[in-house]
Formats: structure tokens, sequence, C-alpha cells
């Protein structure tokens, strides 16, 4: 294993974000006050309490999901699809490195700035509602396996596009609605029994739910689906990488 | 029995599109050789790079980098060789010390802080280790990547063409740099179209055309087999054409009938030169000079690449 190689393009990546820190936090910050004060106190002042939770620490779950799945998509394709638009990759592709290091490397640092910023939010929002997390290490589980999967789905992302429009076509036009409409903001319990058996074909309700699980022990859908769901993913994700790094596809053509 | 740094058997490149970019190539580069290899545009010399350093995939074909497969062992194969691509592709924001430990970095070395230091030093780049790259001249640029690819110790360094938009005084310094690293036992493999360049530096010469290796050879011998030399007469009176016992020698008249040029092969006991200057004196042709001129390896190339 290549852990200097892995440590260097973690590292790397991780100096980009040092480089933009104010940019970094500030963006997410500012978004989560701003979606409080619409729909915590503005809005949500005048909606009861879903499941017994004040609509304002419902909306918590939901809003730091919303957050680290664009920024695990938006880190990671950026990381990967950056060196291939400057003609850089040539140096991780001529070096002694596999391809799950390689995956490790720039995954790593994505996800990690997805959780720093995921728990941003969470800490934004401990000053706009009482926090309460009843099962932590679930939370954390959540949290991680969530920022991983999509920094993968990222990476994907980076690797498919051959151009900056097509970075941003499928997190705009697909997670995004997807993140709305998975339950970031309500209980898919409160739609039409159509609608709610549309939104289980929406994988962000399972992460959403299982998330929210752990914050306030109501969910959607059960525990163990929601695990399922995410592990389902994680592998699809893998999968394809797996077969980029075989195929050489857009990489090594 | 040592190892070629580079043995490639039977390789050959096939683009999706169709494009046959590397066509059979075969070719052993010695360890500790300057190996230069010369083509026109759209050769495949970057193409072979390329496979070799395992950037492309190939289509067909074997390498071995010090005796060891280029996909079977490619850790151990990569790691022996470092590459200065073409293009000056680096990170615009980084700094020069942070890229270039970047570098070490990824072909899996530990911090060496001494050594980076060193290659800073050497390539007069030690001054700019905290500057950021976008800030540096195209020349400095060209260092920062030539220090790039010696970050992790290789034994074979690839250039691809490294004075590509550097001027005349940091050319003749890589030069010197690139002989400093090849008497320290570095196999450097050059692609140029400065033909000068490779006429200087190379040990061999390996010209590429259409993807087919057209030619391998040491340059010494090259330029006695293929080179030819000139012998230039600079007449007293004008000429207008050449007396009928000349015409066997294909001279060439020029300069509004004042210049001779009579081209032979220097190698060849018998080569015409003391014939012809009998027959020019028979004639009453008088020389108020004579020069002569051995062709360079750029003639060479233009024939070679012409014919193929």
């Amino acid at each position: 294993m290549n852990f200097h190689g892995i440590l260097s393009i973690y590292k790397f990546e991780m100096g980009r974000t040092m480089r933009t820190l104010g940019q970094s936090i500030a963006s997410p910050v500012i978004s989560t006050i701003l979606y409080f004060i619409v729909f915590g106190s503005a809005i949500g002042s005048n909606i009861g309490d879903i499941d017994g939770v004040k609509y304002g620490a419902f909306i918590v779950p939901g809003l730091i999901m919303l957050t680290v799945l664009s920024q695990s998509i938006a880190n990671a394709s950026f990381g990967i699809y950056f060196p291939r638009f400057t003609g850089t990759i040539y140096e991780i592709l001529s070096a002694p490195l596999s391809f799950v290091e390689i995956t490790i490397g720039y995954v790593g640092a994505a996800a990690t700035k997805a959780i720093i910023i995921g728990i941003i939010v969470l800490t934004t929002a401990g000053f706009f509602v009482p926090l309460e997390i009843q099962h932590p290490i679930w939370m954390a589980f959540f949290l991680v396996i969530t920022c991983v999967t999509f920094s993968l789905l990222g990476f994907i992302i980076g690797i498919w596009a051959d151009g900056f429009e097509k970075l941003q076509l499928i997190p705009l036009l697909i997670i995004t609605p997807l993140t709305f409409l998975g339950g970031s903001f309500y209980s898919i319990s409160m739609l039409p029994p159509f609608w709610q058996s549309v939104s289980m074909f929406n994988p962000v309700v399972y992460l959403i739910s299982g998330f929210r699980w752990s914050f306030y022990e109501s969910s959607d859908v059960s525990l163990a689906t929601s695990v399922t769901m995410i592990l389902v993913f994680l592998s699809l994700c893998i999968g394809i990488i797996a077969w980029i790094f075989k195929t050489g596809y857009r990489l090594r053509n | 029995m040592t190892k070629p740094a580079i043995s490639v058997q039977s390789l050959t490149k096939t683009y999706d599109s169709g494009l046959i970019a590397l066509d059979d190539i075969n070719l052993d580069i010695a360890q500790g050789e300057i190996f230069a290899l010369l083509g026109p545009n759209g050769a495949g010399k970057t193409t072979l790079i390329s496979a070799i350093c395992g950037i492309i995939r190939v289509s067909d074909g074997i390498i071995e980098i010090c005796g060891h497969d280029h996909t079977k062992e490619y850790r151990i194969a990569r790691g022996k060789i470092g590459l200065v691509p073409q293009e000056l592709t680096t990170d615009a924001f980084e700094t020069v010390w942070n890229t270039v430990s970047f570098s070490r970095g990824l072909f899996g070395k530990p911090k060496n802080p001494a050594f980076i230091e060193e290659i800073l030093k050497d390539l007069s780049l030690w001054d700019k280790k905290d500057e950021q790259i976008r800030k540096l001249s195209g020349g400095m640029k060209r260092r920062v990547m030539i220090a790039k690819a010696l970050s992790h110790e290789p034994e074979i360094l690839f250039l691809d063409e490294p004075s590509a938009g550097v001027d005349v005084e940091l050319r003749k310094s890589m030069w010197r740099q690139i002989r400093r690293l090849r008497d320290n036992g570095t196999t450097i493999i050059l692609t140029t179209h400065y033909i000068e360049e490779a006429e200087e530096m190379a040990d061999r010469i390996g010209i590429i055309n259409k993807g087919k290796l057209i030619l391998i050879e040491e340059k010494k011998t090259l330029m006695k087999k293929l080179g030819k030399k000139e012998l230039i007469l600079e007449l007293y009176s004008k000429v207008t054409e050449i007396p009928t016992p000349l015409a066997d020698y294909n001279l060439l008249l020029s300069e509004n009938g004042k210049r001779l040029t009579f081209t032979y092969d220097p190698s060849k006991k018998n080569n015409g030169v003391a014939e012809l200057l009998d027959h020019l004196k028979d004639s009453g042709i008088k020389c108020k000079d004579i020069d002569t001129r051995q062709s360079s390896l750029e003639d060479i190339f233009v024939t070679l690449v012409g014919q193929s």
C-alpha cells in the first residue's frame, strides 16, 4: 500500500480547502442561518410538532444532510475533475498508485471536508434550537457513511464530466431535487399515500430517515432499511469506480 | 548481464477512432544512456512516453522497466520513472515547495526536505520555493516540472520537449543539468524538435514517424553512415554552365555562377575530391576559397522522414 501517496493526495486536497477556508465555512453557516430564519422561525412557528419534535428541531437532520450531500459531491467531483482539466492528472496516473489508493486519497479528503461542514451546520443549529441526539454513534455512522458514499458519487461525476457544465448537471438536476423531496423539511407520512409510495424510490429518503432517527428516534422507514439502502448505494458506487479504473474510462484511454 | 532500463516489445496503440498511434514498436534503452527520440508533430513520441509511463493503456505488446513488467509490477516499474511532460501542467495556486513535495509523496517516498532543497538549489529555484507557481515565468515553470520529476529520485527520466519555449541560456543550463544526471547514472530519454539538442546530448537516436520507429542508431554511427560532406568552392570568375568533364560529379552551381558545391561521402577512400580538383584545374576554373560542411543530424532527419 502506498500510504505516502494516499496521504499526499489527501493533504493536497485538504490544502486546497484551507486556501479558501472563509468561503468553505461561511457559505454553509450562512445558508443554515437563513434556513432557520425562514423555515425554523418565520414558517416553522406556524407549523405544529412533527412526531413530537418541534419543527425547528425536526429540520436539523435534513438540513445537515442537504449540506453534506451537496458538499460531498462538489468536493469530490471538483477534486478529480480539476487535475483532468489542467492536465496534472498525468502525475497521478504515472505514480505507483492503485485505483483504490487514488480513490481513498480524493474521496477521503472530500468526505472529511463534508463531515467538518456537517459538524459546523450542526453546531450552528445548536444556536437556534435545543439539540438532542438520542443515538450519537448512529448519528456519526450515518454522517460518515453518507459523506463517503456521496463523495464516491462525486468522484464518478468528476471522471464522467468533460466540462464544467456537466460537473454541475447531476448535482443540480438530480441530487438537489431528490434531497428536497427526500424529507429534509417534512415527514414522508405528511404526504398523500400515492406520493408516499413514490418517495420510497428516492434513496435520499432512507438517508434522512435514518439520520433523523439517530436524533429523535422517529423515522419514515425502519433503521435496518435505511442502513441497507445506504450500503447498497455505497456498493454500487464502489462497483462503478472499480469498473472505471479497470477499463480506464476517461482516464487512461 | 544488466537489464535494459527500458525494453519495449511489439508495442501497439490503437485508439478507439481506429488511429494507430504506435505500430509494432521495439526498443531497448540501456541504463545510463541518453536516448533522443525525434519525429515530426503527431509522429507518436508523446504516445510512446505515455504508454511507458502508464498514462495510457496499450493495445498490445510488452513494456519492461529495468526488467519489471509495467502492468504486473507497476509499483516498482513506475517508481523508477520521472516524467517531465511537454505541457506546463502545474497547480497554479500551489507553492514550488509544496508541489515538489507532493510529487515525492505520490511516488511513495517519505519526506526529505534536505533532498528537495538540493533539487531546488540545483535548478536555481530555491529563492522561489514559497512562490505560487502562477507567479513564475515559463522557464521557471519548466524547471519546476523537472524538479517534480526528480523529487522521487528516479532512475529513468523522460523529458518530453524539454526546451519548448525556453530561452537559449536556460536551454544550455538544462543541458548541463541533464548531463550531470546522466553522470550520476540516470537514464535520460528526451523527445525534441530541436535537432541541435539531440546532436548535442544524445548517445543514441531513434526516429519515429507515423507511429513506426524507422531508425535506431548510435548518434556517431548515424552521422557517419548517413552524413554527407559538402565541398564548397568559391570561384574567381563566373561560370555559366558546368563543363562536360565535370558532369559526373553532380555539381551544384549557385551564387550566380560563382559557387560550386560537391557532395561526397567522407567515409569512402576514393571520394572524388582529389579528382575533382584536378578536373577543375584542367578546365581552367580557379577557386579563390574552399570550404567543407558536414551535414547535420537535421539533414539526416529530414531525409529519413521524407523517405518513410
